[in-house]
């Protein structure tokens, strides 16, 4: 579909709670931008511009997770305007780092951090998108791929179907050459079960892979927890091998569960 | 497709050379007009990649292969260019590339200009290939079968093929993960190559028996100044060569016909609770040729590419038809890739689809051994004859 300058999509971009690192994505991709304001109409987008177009929009990008009851019913509204709904980042797809709350009493949290505790108004869990609004789209990563970013607005803009592998980490050392970590060093690497999509960013620095894609398809994680297991992590450590920035993802959170 | 064989002729085929004329082979590939790749040392790992000189080969390096685990030694005493088995990389990087545009389109005034970028970047990549191992000259000739021949040919692989010049070594080592003898296709190199060097001895008394193996071959050695080979430096290169094969793994030889009759047996799902379906087998293997294509649109839809990238049967999306994917679960997944491999191959193209490289169990980040799994098989229909 080539764009015209009256009808052109509108894009909005909205924020819940994140750290605006797979926003920045968007604006990351410099030398494509141009083509992205070519082909979209930026309707709403607050990290770029204070410009507001009302709705209803396109394409939502929805960045981050619901951590407060305001967050639950502006997903809502978000939703209602939006034609179609793509949820962006570690947090929109599995909670995020804030979802480790999930594992503990908040309110515990509350009175330890904040003088004023009465002034927090939060929930009990921080949960992806998906948990409260049909999500037509999720784009993994902590932060996503800009890549795949782009991958994704040239399919809807050109109508097809985005190419975006459900597969292994693993296949991505193996085609970029990436030497295996957890081979060669028994470096504990959760890429056997991680959804690929990063661009092979961990383990070519020697270090393993720690699962900000979130689980890839059927992930066998008990089998590579045994494993993690064989190279000397011990039940701790397991348990928080699978509970980092994609901790709420229903994958990690049983596997890190049965290492309690 | 083989390398154009040398006609018979009263000269001799074998010759010595100083294990420092390396670098002149090395140099005189180079200045043919060869992209020069070879075995070198990063990241812990023999990896193939350029090589500008016998310097970046992996002298003194040996390893220590086991299922799911892979270490470097270094040796003082004697130091050889080529005491290690297959590491974590294959010829297939270079002769199939992992990622691949096959064509790009760009709209025009009237339709598409399209360009074949696949077929001018074969065309341009004139390869040579130093130190290839004899499972890997069967493996290359298994992709062969497979690629330039019948309904699945790949244009940019022919060429390649066909410009690549090889340079194997017959292996005087083998990991404790190698099974290239039961499989009948190592340690010593057959057919397939230009040139085939087996190192003698190390250190300061170094040298290699060249064997020639077709007329390009003959060419570059000739260059060389090597001196005819006598019967003692010949015997000594086979009885190295003959050592390797000891201490190897085993493939039972029911392993084919045992499989075929294997569909339904409860092993399956003992292997899937350990597998991670993770594909790094398929990945590794130098045999695997599965692959897909994938389109892209540019954000203007002005243009278009067409890629192809190694795709494996431990992807769900691999048996994806019409309304979900037909080998579900990691049972499905590894039954397909362990048939394929020891079984059906030899109905589809000929000959195993496995030539005992050892890769897939070394790589295997759990560790799952193909030749352990496979005498399990064979251990049950023994059993069940007998009961
Ligand atoms: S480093 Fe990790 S992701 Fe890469 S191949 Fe090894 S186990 Fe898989
Ligand atoms: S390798 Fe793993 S942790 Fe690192 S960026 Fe990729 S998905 Fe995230
Ligand atoms: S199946 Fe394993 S041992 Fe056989 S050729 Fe492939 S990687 Fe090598
Ligand atoms: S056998 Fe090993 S390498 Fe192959 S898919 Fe299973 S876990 Fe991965």
């Amino acid at each position: 579909m080539a764009a015209k300058t009256a009808g052109k999509p509108k894009l909005a971009v909205w924020k819940f709670s994140s750290c605006d690192g797979c926003q920045l994505s968007l604006l990351d991709c410099e030398d494509e931008l141009l083509d992205v304001v070519g082909a979209v109409e930026i309707a709403y987008f607050l990290e770029a511009t204070r410009a507001k177009v009302a709705g209803p929009y396109d394409v939502s990008l929805v960045e981050g997770s619901v951590t407060t009851p305001e967050e639950a019913e502006r997903i809502q509204t978000i939703r209602r305007q939006s034609k179609v709904l793509i949820s962006i980042g570690a947090c929109a797809t599995a909670g995020g780092i804030q979802a480790l709350k999930n594992f503990a009493d908040v309110a515990d949290f509350v009175t330890a951090v904040y003088a004023h505790p009465e002034y927090i108004e939060t929930l009990a869990t921080a949960t992806p998108i998906a948990d409260h609004v049909p999500v037509d789209l999720e784009l993994r990563g902590c932060p996503i791929n800009k890549a795949q970013l782009l991958e994704v607005l040239g399919a809807f803009l050109a109508g097809r179907k985005p190419n975006l592998p459900n597969h292994g980490q693993c296949m991505e050392c193996k085609q970029a050459g990436t030497v295996c970590v957890m081979v060669t060093k028994g470096e504990a690497c959760l890429g056997p079960v991680t959804h690929a999509g990063c661009g092979n960013v961990c383990p070519p620095f020697a270090r393993g892979c720690f699962g900000c894609f979130g689980p890839k398809e059927n992930p066998n994680t008990a089998a590579l927890a045994a494993r993690l297991g064989e190279l000397g992590l011990d039940k701790r450590q397991r348990r928080d091998a699978f509970r980092g920035f994609t901790a709420a993802a229903p994958a990690f959170r049983k596997e890190s569960e049965t290492h309690e | 497709m083989t390398n154009p064989a040398k006609p018979k002729s009263s000269k001799p085929d074998a010759f010595v050379m100083d294990a420092n004329r390396l670098d002149a082979l090395i140099g005189a590939l180079a200045s043919s007009g060869h992209a020069v790749m070879g075995p070198r040392v990063a990241d812990g790992a023999v990896i193939l990649g350029p090589v500008a000189g016998a310097a970046d080969l992996p002298l003194g390096v040996t390893d220590r292969q086991e299922p799911g685990r892979y270490r470097l030694k270094t040796v003082k005493k004697d130091p050889a260019y080529f005491d290690f088995a297959v590491g974590p990389h294959t010829w297939k990087k270079f002769l199939f590339p992992p990622r691949e545009k096959l064509w790009s389109a760009e709209r025009a005034a009237k339709g598409f200009a399209v360009r074949e970028d696949g077929i001018d970047a074969a065309r341009r990549d004139k390869l040579a290939f130093v130190g290839v191992r004899a499972c890997e000259l069967a493996a290359i000739a298994a992709q062969d079968r497979v690629l330039t021949g019948g309904e699945y040919r790949s244009e940019t692989y022919a060429l390649r093929r066909e410009q690549t010049f090889i340079v194997a070594v017959n292996c005087r080592t083998s990991a404790a993960t190698c099974f290239c003898a039961s499989m009948n296709t190592g340690p010593g190199v057959g057919a397939g190559h230009d040139l085939a060097l087996t190192e003698l001895g190390g250190g300061k008394d170094h040298r290699f028996l060249v064997e020639v193996g077709s007329t390009r071959g003959e060419k570059v050695l000739m260059a060389l100044n090597a001196k005819p080979a006598k019967p003692k430096d010949v015997a000594a290169a086979r009885a190295a060569v003959a050592q390797a094969a000891k201490g190897q793994r085993k493939m039972p030889k029911s392993a084919p016909t045992v499989l075929a009759g294997a569909t339904d047996s409860p092993r399956w799902a003992d292997i899937a609770q350990r597998c991670l379906n993770c594909a790094s087998c398929t990945q590794v293997c130098p045999t695997c040729f599965c692959n897909t294509v994938t389109d892209t649109t540019t954000l203007d839809g002005s243009g278009a590419e067409r890629w192809r990238h190694w795709d494996s049967c431990f992807t769900l999306d691999f048996s994806y038809i019409h309304g979900g994917a037909i080998r579900g679960d990691g049972a499905h997944r590894y039954r397909q890739w362990m048939t394929h491999k020891l079984s059906h191959w030899f109905e589809q193209f000929g000959t195993s689809g496995c030539v005992g490289c050892g890769r897939c169990i070394t790589w295997c980040p759990v560790g799952i051994d193909i030749t352990l799994e496979a005498r399990g098989f064979v251990k049950d229909a023994k059993g069940k004859r007998k009961g």
